[in-house]
């Protein structure tokens, strides 16, 4: 599949990165009437970077709409942001995602998009976020058919490797094309090409060697090459650059890319053991999703960045299926040996925690109260001994989602320089998404901030360069 | 020569595959299979069986799969379920060696059809009545039913056969009326080409959806019942109203059979263009051969009996009677032997699908 990198005329735009947030801006610039060039780091099969593994997108809407629920107003949308981030938003720039999200339905369903009704486990989303048929692999192959459609140029395994900037305004970009450097010029650039949670060494700078034993959820492709040279350039970076979105992930997961599949949510029925075979943290103190985004940096912090979740017969059917079959074994003491883990030790973790455990009534689906008595740390719900044979046990280790740095836009997605916007430069997507997402995580957040930002900086950059 | 591939290699991958998307569920929307599979947690040979046949083959779970090939997970669950689909017919019709080769060598439907066409002209030249109008001035009525009775009946009795043994596989319950009306207008629609968004299957397009493939299938399902509802009307017509062929253009036979008979032509031709375009790589390799030339022979019998009315009067009327009856002849032989086995088996899968959500306590 080989692109035409030069355009006779030039190119008015051109779009680094082929995800969610490229593609609307790709897709919202040649419909402005632009030639519009993509430039995508990976092959075919890979293409689109993180958005490939998303599934749905969190949607402002003051009724019911589409495969959305009730409403979901701004207020509500804002302070669940408030509550994730701990306040560390951009309330301008968030407002701003927010209120425009509710124009992202009918703009995507134009471009093709088809959304189904909430999934199985996910109904607690039904309200807020409109699920992708076939998830995010699904909606992006809408976007690059629609693209195609609309004369828009993609040029697979391209990766940008210097975005040219004179005095303030936007040149060119050096991209690395069959192994050969080229100049590409237009007249606007838009900068979607993810964060860096994809370059190890990067992540090492903030966690320290214990990041060699991270496992990447996503595209190996984001390595932050392109946020690098810009910051390089003197770009005004936002969000903490040692800080990364990071859950307990099955431990035999792919190094990378291994997505949505290999995550593991039986941490609040049975208890989490480190390599000495002690529990280090109250594994019912949170409920999805809050728990499946503090267990990641748990983990991160146990020695080798392992942990060993442990349930019995009775748990083992209330989450959801691992792709990788449990560790089992009939007695605790064959379970530590399976697990290479001290038996003695097991053994007695085991029998503290269960000696700890009270009678009551067990709620799976609700936190019940059920908590263990003079034992630290607690276990604060779901405290039922681990007694029925056989037991199973899954290895957790930490898996990196997104990382926070990225570069600070103004509300028409230009990119800041130390005295004000660059000319021509523009952000968005998860490159950006830490001005509005400084901390935690939101279910379809990352998909709001793309959708919009990307439209916005696609409707900017036509704009200029119609002007040019 | 190397040993077919045993039922065994087509269930684990199956399995494996299937213990992927049930960690996933993201193609939950776009077909039965999804919501089948989520009742279950582990994955039973009799749920793999049903699974794979309630598969209708559209692949939109495929092009929005971010596990498929070169992703180490390597899913391709149409192909994956297309082989076992294929491989239990194999295996659960009796003989199973006789399907295997009519499943996976074009050359061995070729066979049939060429088989049945020199029995055909044996019987025209051995048995030519003495009298009779229109093709029975060819071969008698009697004759025809000595034929095609066993070739219709035999068929039948070993799909019953292979369908019982499924459904003891699948662990099927009582068959109740409701059940059957939900399945039958799911088969009858096509409803699971739709692909979730009422926009088709994902065949002949790559990741473009196009209802092309649904309305050519729905062409030839309806085509073909109604050349069956034409050849069982004349069959009543001919015994209950002692009204024997030839019928003319406007009667019930012909005015059922001759445009069934066109969309049958129609829509053969077009699945067979919407297969040429289709990647191969999605569906089973080992009956690419198989299938196709059953695609043809399911253009060849409508296409030879519409000849067959044309010449009507000239003097190609016996070598065209000759090649039609014996395209039905090898369409009836190999109906429990070829591709055809997917109609009974798919809504043999429907069935036990609309009793699985009904004891989940699922709507749809």
């Amino acid at each position: 599949m080989r692109a035409r990198l030069a355009r006779p005329g030039g190119w008015d735009v051109i779009v680094v990165g082929g995800g969610n947030a490229g593609l609307c801006a790709a897709l919202e610039a040649a419909e402005r009437g632009s030639r519009v060039l993509v430039l995508e780091a990976a092959p075919p099969p890979y293409r689109g970077g993180n958005s490939r593994h998303t599934r749905n997108i969190r949607l402002r809407h003051e009724g019911p709409l589409g495969p959305l629920d009730g409403s979901y107003g701004e207020e509500e949308f804002f302070a669940d942001l408030l509550a994730v981030t701990k306040g560390k938003t951009d309330e301008q720039l968030a407002r701003l995602v927010i209120r425009r999200s509710s124009e992202c339905l009918s703009w995507m369903r134009r471009q093709g998009v088809a959304f189904q009704p909430s999934l199985t486990g996910t109904l607690s989303l039904s309200r807020t976020n409109a699920f992708f048929l076939g998830g995010g692999k699904a909606l992006l192959n809408a976007y690059y058919n629609r693209a195609a459609a609309l004369g828009v140029e993609v040029a697979y395994e391209t990766p940008v490797r210097h975005v040219v900037i004179e005095k303030w305004r936007f040149r060119a970009v050096e991209v690395e094309s069959e192994g050969r450097r080229q100049v590409l010029e237009a007249r606007a650039v838009v900068l979607a090409a993810g964060g860096f949670e994809a370059d190890l060494a990067k992540l090492e700078r903030g966690w320290g060697p214990s990041a060699r034993n991270f496992l990447i959820r996503g595209t190996p492709y984001n390595r932050g090459e392109v946020l690098d040279d810009l910051l390089a350039q003197g770009a005004r970076s936002v969000g903490d650059p040692t800080q990364c979105h990071c859950v307990a992930i099955d431990g035999r997961a792919p190094k990378w890319d291994g997505g949505i599949a290999t995550r593991l949510d039986c941490v609040p029925f049975g208890i989490v053991v480190n390599r000495a075979g002690e529990r280090f943290y109250d594994e019912g103190e949170e409920v999805w999703p809050k728990r499946y985004a503090i267990w990641g940096r748990l983990v991160a912090m146990q020695p080798g960045q392992i942990a060993f979740a442990i349930v019995d017969a009775e748990s083992r059917e209330l989450f959801m299926p691992s792709i990788y079959p449990p560790i089992r074994a009939h007695t605790i003491d064959e379970l530590a040996r399976r697990l290479d883990l001290p038996a003695d030790r097991l053994a007695e973790t085991v029998a503290r925690f269960n000696a700890a455990c009270r009678p009551g009534r067990f709620h799976p689906t609700e936190p019940d109260g059920l908590a263990t008595v003079g034992l630290d740390p607690p276990k604060s719900n779901w405290a039922r001994p681990i007694r029925t044979p056989p037991f199973e046990a899954y290895p957790l280790r930490p898996g990196v989602t997104f990382t926070y740095l990225g570069l600070a836009v103004d509300e028409r997605a230009r990119v800041q320089g130390p005295d004000g916007p660059f000319e021509g430069v523009y952000a968005a997507g998860e490159i950006m998404a830490g001005s509005i997402l400084g901390e935690g995580y939101l279910a379809g957040f990352g998909m709001t901030i793309g959708t919009v930002f990307g439209r916005i900086a696609g409707g900017e950059a036509a704009a200029r360069a119609r002007a040019a | 020569m190397p040993a077919l591939p045993e039922l065994g290699a087509a269930l684990a991958e199956a399995r494996r595959e299937l213990e992927i998307c049930n960690a996933c569920r993201y193609c939950e929307g776009y077909c039965a299979v999804f919501p089948a599979m989520t009742l279950h947690r582990a994955f039973e040979d009799g749920t793999l069986l049903q699974l794979a046949n309630l598969c209708h083959g559209c692949r939109a779970c495929f092009y929005a799969c971010q596990y498929a090939p070169p992703h180490e997970f390597a899913v391709n669950l149409p192909r994956a379920l297309a082989e076992l689909r294929a491989a239990s017919w194999e295996s659960l019709v009796p003989p199973p060696p006789f399907a295997r080769l009519v499943q996976r060598r074009a050359e061995a439907t070729v066979a049939l059809v060429v088989g049945a066409l020199a029995a055909m002209l044996a019987a025209l030249f051995a048995l030519r009545p003495e009298s009779g109008v229109g093709f029975y001035a060819h071969l008698s009525h009697g004759a025809m039913v000595a034929i095609f009775l066993p070739a219709f009946v035999a068929p039948l009795l070993l799909l019953a056969v292979a369908l019982r043994r499924y459904w003891r596989l699948v662990e099927g319950r009582p068959i109740r009326l409701h059940h059957l009306v939900t399945a039958l207008r799911d088969a009858a629609t096509l409803a699971n080409l739709r692909g979730g968004a009422q926009e088709g299957c994902q065949f002949e397009a790559g990741d473009r959806p196009s209802n092309a493939r649904r309305w050519a299938h729905g062409l030839v399902l309806w085509g073909f019942l109604l050349c069956f509802a034409s050849t069982s009307l004349a069959t009543v017509m001919h015994y209950g109203f002692d009204w024997p062929a030839p019928y003319g253009f406007w009667t019930p036979p012909k005015l059922l059979g001759v445009p069934g008979g066109i969309l049958m032509v129609v829509g053969g031709i077009a699945l067979i263009l919407l297969a040429r375009r289709a990647d191969p790589d999605l569906g089973s390799p080992a009956h690419r051969g198989g299938d196709a030339a059953f695609r043809l022979l399911v253009v060849a019998v409508p296409g030879s009996g519409l000849l067959l009315w044309a010449a009507t009067g000239t003097r190609l009327v016996a070598p065209l009677l000759a090649l039609h009856l014996a395209t039905v002849l090898a369409f009836f032989l190999a109906i429990p032997y070829s591709r055809m086995a997917h109609a009974p088996f798919r809504l043999a899968a429907l069935l036990r699908d609309v009793q699985e959500r009904e004891a989940s306590g699922r709507r749809r």
